[in-house]
C-alpha cells in the first residue's frame, strides 16, 4: 500500500503527512509537483502549506502543476485523494471538490486545537470513525471559510457529503460550520483542519487524526 | 500591442470581510458617509494582436478569477 504525498514549492506539511502514512503502516511515496508521475501510488495526499506563496488565490497556481493533472485523472478513476488545508484549497480550485475557501470572517489567522464531528463515516478516508464521533485536531489557517452557492450547499447536505463539521464556535465563518467535504463517490475528501498533526499524543493534542490514514488502507484493500 | 484590464470582484452574495474592515476604518479617519466597501483585484495585461476577446475571456475565467466566488470583466484600454 503506497500513499503519495505531493510537495509543491511552499508546501509545509508534507513531512507530517508522510509520517502519518507511515504510522498507518503504509509506504509514504514523495511526489514532486513538476513530475507527470504518480509513481504507482494507491492514494494521494495533497498536504498543507502555502503552495506558490498563495499567489493569486490559495491553490490557484498549484492546480495547474504537472502532478495535479495526474491526480485529477486518477481521482476521476476513483483513486482516494485527501486534501488538507492548502490541499483542500487546491482540490476546490481544481474542481475535484465543490466550493471555495476564503479569508476567515474575523480576518484573524486561527491556530488552535479544534473539535470536529465526523458527519460521514462512509468515505474512503473516514470508515475507521464511528458516525458522529467527535475528534480533536489542530486547525491553522487564515483562509478557511468554506463557501459555495446555496444550491451546492443544499446538495452537499442532502447527499451527506459534509464529512466534518466544526463543533462549538465556528472558527472562520464557514457555511453551515463545514470543515470538510467529499465528492459524489466519497473517494476525494478535503478538510481545513490537520489530522496529520494529531496521530500521536506525544506530538499532537490527540491521536484522533490517525483514523483517516488507517481508513484509506481499508478502502484500497477493498477496491 | 494593447493593454487589457481585467477586474475581478467577489460576488455580491459573498461576504467580503476585508472590504468591511476598510469601511470600518474610514470613520475612524474622519471620512464619513462611505456606506460600503468591497475589495477586488485589477490585472493589467499587455497583449499582442494574436490574443482575441475569446482568449481573454478564457484567461479571466480559468486563472484570474475563480467563478465560484468571483465575477470578472475584461476591457481593452488605450495604451
Amino acid at each position: 500500500m503506497k500513499i503519495g504525498v505531493i510537495t509543491f514549492p511552499g508546501t509545509l506539511d508534507d513531512v507530517d503527512a508522510a509520517r502519518a502514512a507511515r504510522y498507518a503502516e503504509a509506504e509514504a511515496v514523495p511526489l514532486w509537483h513538476a513530475d507527470h508521475d504518480l509513481r504507482g501510488v494507491d492514494a494521494v495526499i495533497v498536504p498543507g502549506g502555502f503552495s506558490y506563496g498563495d499567489y493569486l488565490r490559495c491553490g490557484a497556481i498549484a492546480k495547474f502543476a504537472p502532478v495535479m493533472t495526474e491526480v485529477i485523472d486518477a481521482a476521476k478513476r476513483g483513486m482516494p485523494v485527501l486534501g488538507i488545508c492548502n490541499g483542500f484549497q487546491i482540490l476546490c480550485e481544481a474542481g475535484l471538490l465543490p466550493g471555495a475557501l476564503l479569508r476567515n470572517a474575523g480576518l484573524h489567522f486561527v491556530c488552535r486545537d479544534q473539535w470536529l464531528r465526523v458527519e460521514n463515516a462512509g468515505t474512503a478516508w473516514t470508515t475507521r470513525y464511528e458516525p458522529d464521533a467527535e475528534i480533536l485536531v489542530p486547525l491553522k489557517s487564515g483562509e478557511g471559510r468554506y463557501v459555495a452557492d446555496q444550491s451546492t450547499v443544499d446538495e452537499l447536505e442532502a447527499e451527506g457529503r459534509v464529512v466534518f463539521r466544526y463543533v462549538g464556535n465556528n472558527p472562520n465563518g464557514s457555511r453551515n460550520d463545514i470543515a470538510g467535504v467529499t465528492d459524489a463517490r466519497g473517494r476525494v475528501v478535503g478538510l481545513m483542519p490537520h489530522p496529520e498533526h494529531a496521530i500521536d499524543a506525544l506530538t499532537g493534542p490527540t491521536d484522533d487524526g490517525l483514523g483517516m490514514f488507517l481508513s484509506v488502507l481499508d478502502a484500497v484493500v477493498k477496491a | 500591442m494593447a493593454r487589457v484590464v481585467v477586474d475581478v470582484m467577489p460576488k455580491q452574495e459573498i461576504l467580503d470581510p476585508q472590504g468591511q474592515a476598510v469601511a470600518n476604518a474610514l470613520p475612524r479617519l474622519g471620512f464619513d458617509g462611505v456606506t460600503s466597501v468591497r475589495q477586488g483585484k485589477r490585472f493589467e495585461l499587455e497583449v499582442d494582436d494574436s490574443v482575441d476577446d475569446a482568449a481573454l475571456a478564457k484567461i479571466a475565467e480559468t486563472l484570474l478569477a475563480n467563478t465560484v466566488i468571483e465575477d470578472w470583466t475584461v476591457r481593452r484600454v488605450e495604451s
